[in-house]
């Protein structure tokens, strides 16, 4: 599904991706961890199209046609998703207003007719239960307001209205409670099918003993240095991120 | 959630690519003033009108007041100096036949700028009175207002058929003495509306005017009056087009409003005059005095406006709270782009006791335009226990626009209160990506947040009017972003 060879990207003229390599299947979850600035968040935003970034080489296709070349827009339409890891609050601006201009775009991209005012409403009540969001809550401004864990309900409400081939949540744990996330990561798995994939990008293991991952990649400077099952991320929270940079920054201790 | 804040969208969206669609010249055989003005031009338009002998002392009185002045120069506006000797003061499509209540090809033009000049058509609810150029083309709806007492027709009219009760207000709220483009349109207004609800009555529906400048080389002086006795309700809507030229045209006109006791008044616009192309070439210079006095007792006057249109805007819809316990409220959102100007805001002054003020402006500024907003709060020392709350709000869509802020406060007493919240942002880079990534294009999504900044604004207008300025400003909006 997802295909990322040697992937560089700079902000401001500084790289911060400097060669990635990743395959994503159907039916996969990858969990993507690294300590603070390691790069993991570019990721998901130089995927998504954050035109903050610059890519200076590498590819990176999305069921085999070419993402980089796309509009941000154009690549959520065929069915790429970033929950953020900071929503956004757009005031004024209801989620209902939003949720039907975003789903009826990508319906216009994909050749279909708009959905009409009561299948929509339909929609949404059913997508909502899915993050046990209530009515109020969807009648509101876009995360204007919202709680940290509501915030986070809502990205997985959306993922769950635009019904994308390839999710990839950034740091969607951060600031919740352990209630929140209960909530959160159950949505993702009511979501997940064997036609999509997850890319959960994490600092802590917590989130994935709710997210269970196929595999687990370590970022670090910019590069993946390590993968692994889901035993990796087990290590890593027992042991911490020291022992991956000592191996990279001086492989010549390796042992 | 309802089913027309969704249509609203669909509407927004069938029309973001839209340029000024309102730029056609209509066909119609006018009759126009040759240019200039002096006493012999004001004169004609009152002999062309059939007038009564006042009504031609007070346009005679205010043309010699208007030789006295000079225009203006306060306003954050860069304006080339106009040369009113170079403007038609009166301009009148002349009917084709006599047999029809409406030219045709008017009634085309109407039917085209979407105002429904049928009775049959109007099912919306809404009584319309047309002006286009000099002269009021139709007005619906008045007999059965008539039934309720409520006068609503051209000032025109009015004046030959209730002399009383024009002769009462006129310049009663902006005397011809209030500034020189009040003088000069109370020397040569044309037509207008006049609107007159008894009292006790709350009328059933909305009354609008829609304003078209047609004929070239002409100015537009039209003037409303609207008197709202005690007990009594209307809400007024306003709407005004111009067709694409390369000349400037002006247009300057007076609103009046009387409320009485505990009566209410709201008055809707949405401007969108000829904004002039995306060189600053040509548009309306929209040069306008609009204000009420809340004279009864807790008499109520609320202004919303949006403002698209007009290469210039200097327009203040003010309240006068004389009435105890009165209430003025202004709501504003005005969006500028390319080469526009607007200076624009409003002017509260408390004189009746436990007087009470809202004021809501939202300026949005695009391309190379400049938008300001100038307010004036003032107290005096006997109105005690007075409260405005005024909210002056700014968003900037790109580096070459200017936005400014205005406000004079006077406070005469220690009992009252007086707020003001002011914030300037420029539209977030981070709102525009989380949209985009939501397969949400960067221009729909622009629309989306200034229609969501605007909203506090919108949602004071009536739903008709709502859809439409929604529309508006989100099509104003087109390849603004930079």
């Amino acid at each position: 599904m997802l295909e990322i060879r040697d992937l560089h990207a700079t902000i401001e003229g500084k790289e911060i991706l400097r060669g990635i390599d990743l395959t994503v299947k159907a039916g996969e979850v990858h969990a993507i961890m690294g300590p603070n600035g390691s790069g993991k968040s570019t990721l998901s935003a130089v995927l998504a199209g954050n035109p903050a970034y610059t890519v200076t080489g590498g590819s990176a296709t999305l069921c085999g046609k070419d993402l980089l070349a796309m509009s941000p827009e154009n690549r959520a339409h065929e069915g790429l998703f970033l929950s953020f890891q900071y929503p956004v609050e757009i005031p004024g601006v209801s989620m209902v207003n939003f949720m039907r201009t975003a789903l009826n775009e990508k319906r216009k991209y994909h050749g279909l007719e708009p959905l009409s005012a009561s299948d929509f409403l339909k929609l949404m009540r059913e997508k909502r239960a899915v993050v046990q969001m209530d009515n109020k809550l969807a009648s509101r401004a876009v995360n204007e307001g919202f709680s940290g864990g509501e915030k986070k309900k809502n990205e997985i409400f959306q993922m769950a209205m635009l019904e994308p081939r390839l999710s990839i949540l950034d740091e969607t744990d951060s600031g919740l409670d352990i209630d929140a996330l209960r909530v959160v990561a159950g949505g993702v798995n009511a979501l997940k099918t064997r036609e999509n994939a997850t890319i959960v990008i994490t600092h802590y293991q917590r989130l994935l003993d709710y997210i269970k991952p196929d595999h687990v990649h370590v970022l670090y400077k910019g590069r993946i240095v390590m993968s692994g099952g889901p035993e990796l991320a087990l290590e890593l929270e027992e042991k911490g991120y020291d022992w991956i940079k000592e191996i990279v920054d001086n492989p010549e201790n390796k042992q | 959630m309802n089913e027309l804040h969704n249509d609203s969208n669909r509407i927004i969206n069938d029309a973001a690519h839209e340029e000024y669609k309102y730029g056609f010249v209509t066909d119609v055989d006018t009759t126009i003033l040759e240019k200039g003005l002096n006493e012999e031009v004001v004169r004609k338009i009152s002999a062309l009108k059939g007038e009564p002998e006042w009504l031609l002392e007070f346009r005679l009185k205010a043309y010699e007041h208007w030789k006295t002045l000079t225009p203006p120069q306060w306003g954050h506006l860069d304006m080339p100096e106009i040369d009113f000797q170079d403007i038609s003061y009166y301009a009148a499509p002349r009917k084709k036949s006599e047999a029809t209540d409406i030219d045709p090809e008017m009634k085309r033009t109407f039917d085209k700028l979407g105002v429904p000049l049928e009775e049959r058509m109007a099912l919306s609810g809404m009584a319309v009175d047309a002006i286009m150029d000099s002269v009021s083309v139709h007005t619906s709806y008045k007999e059965r207002l008539a039934e309720l007492g409520v006068i609503f027709c051209p000032i025109s009219e009015a004046v030959r058929d209730y002399p009383d009760l024009v002769r009462k207000h006129l310049g009663s709220v902006v005397p011809y003495t209030d500034n020189f483009y009040a003088a000069l349109n109370s020397a040569v207004f044309s037509d207008g509306s006049f609107v007159y609800i008894p009292k006790g009555v709350r009328c059933p529906m909305e009354l609008s005017s829609y304003f078209r400048i047609n004929a070239a080389q002409t100015g537009q002086f039209e003037r409303t009056l609207i008197v709202a006795d005690d007990d009594s309700y209307v809400s007024y809507l306003e709407g005004c087009t111009a067709p694409m030229r390369d000349e400037n045209q002006l247009h300057a006109a007076i609103v009046e409003i009387v409320v009485e006791d505990r009566a209410e008044v709201k008055y809707s616009t949405v401007q969108n005059w000829y904004p002039g192309d995306k060189n600053g070439k040509g548009g309306i210079y929209n040069l306008v005095t609009k204000r009420g006095l809340c004279r009864g007792i807790s008499s109520k006057l609320s202004w919303t406006q949006v403002e698209t249109g007009s290469a210039i805007t200097w327009k203040y819809p003010s309240c006068i709270l004389r009435g105890d316990n009165s209430v003025g409220e202004f709501y504003s959102v005005a969006l500028t782009r390319n080469y526009q100007q607007a200076d624009t805001g409003t002017k509260m002054i408390h004189i009746g006791k436990n007087t009470r003020s809202t004021i809501v402006s939202k300026g949005i500024s695009a391309g190379h335009s400049q938008n300001s907003y100038r307010g004036m709060v003032k107290v005096v020392p006997k109105a005690t226990g007075c409260r405005n709350y005024t909210q002056c709000d700014s968003l900037l869509l790109s580096d070459t626009s200017g936005a400014h802020t205005f406000p004079v406060i006077e406070v005469g007493n220690d009992s009252s209160v007086v707020e003001h919240e002011a914030t300037t942002s420029k539209i977030n880079e981070e709102q525009i990506f989380y949209c985009n990534q939501r397969g949400i294009s960067t221009e729909d999504a622009v629309g989306l947040i200034v229609n969501g900044y605007a909203k506090e604004v919108m949602s004071k207008l009536p739903m008709e009017f709502a859809v439409e300025a929604q529309r508006l400003l989100s099509v104003s909006l087109e390849g603004s972003v930079g």
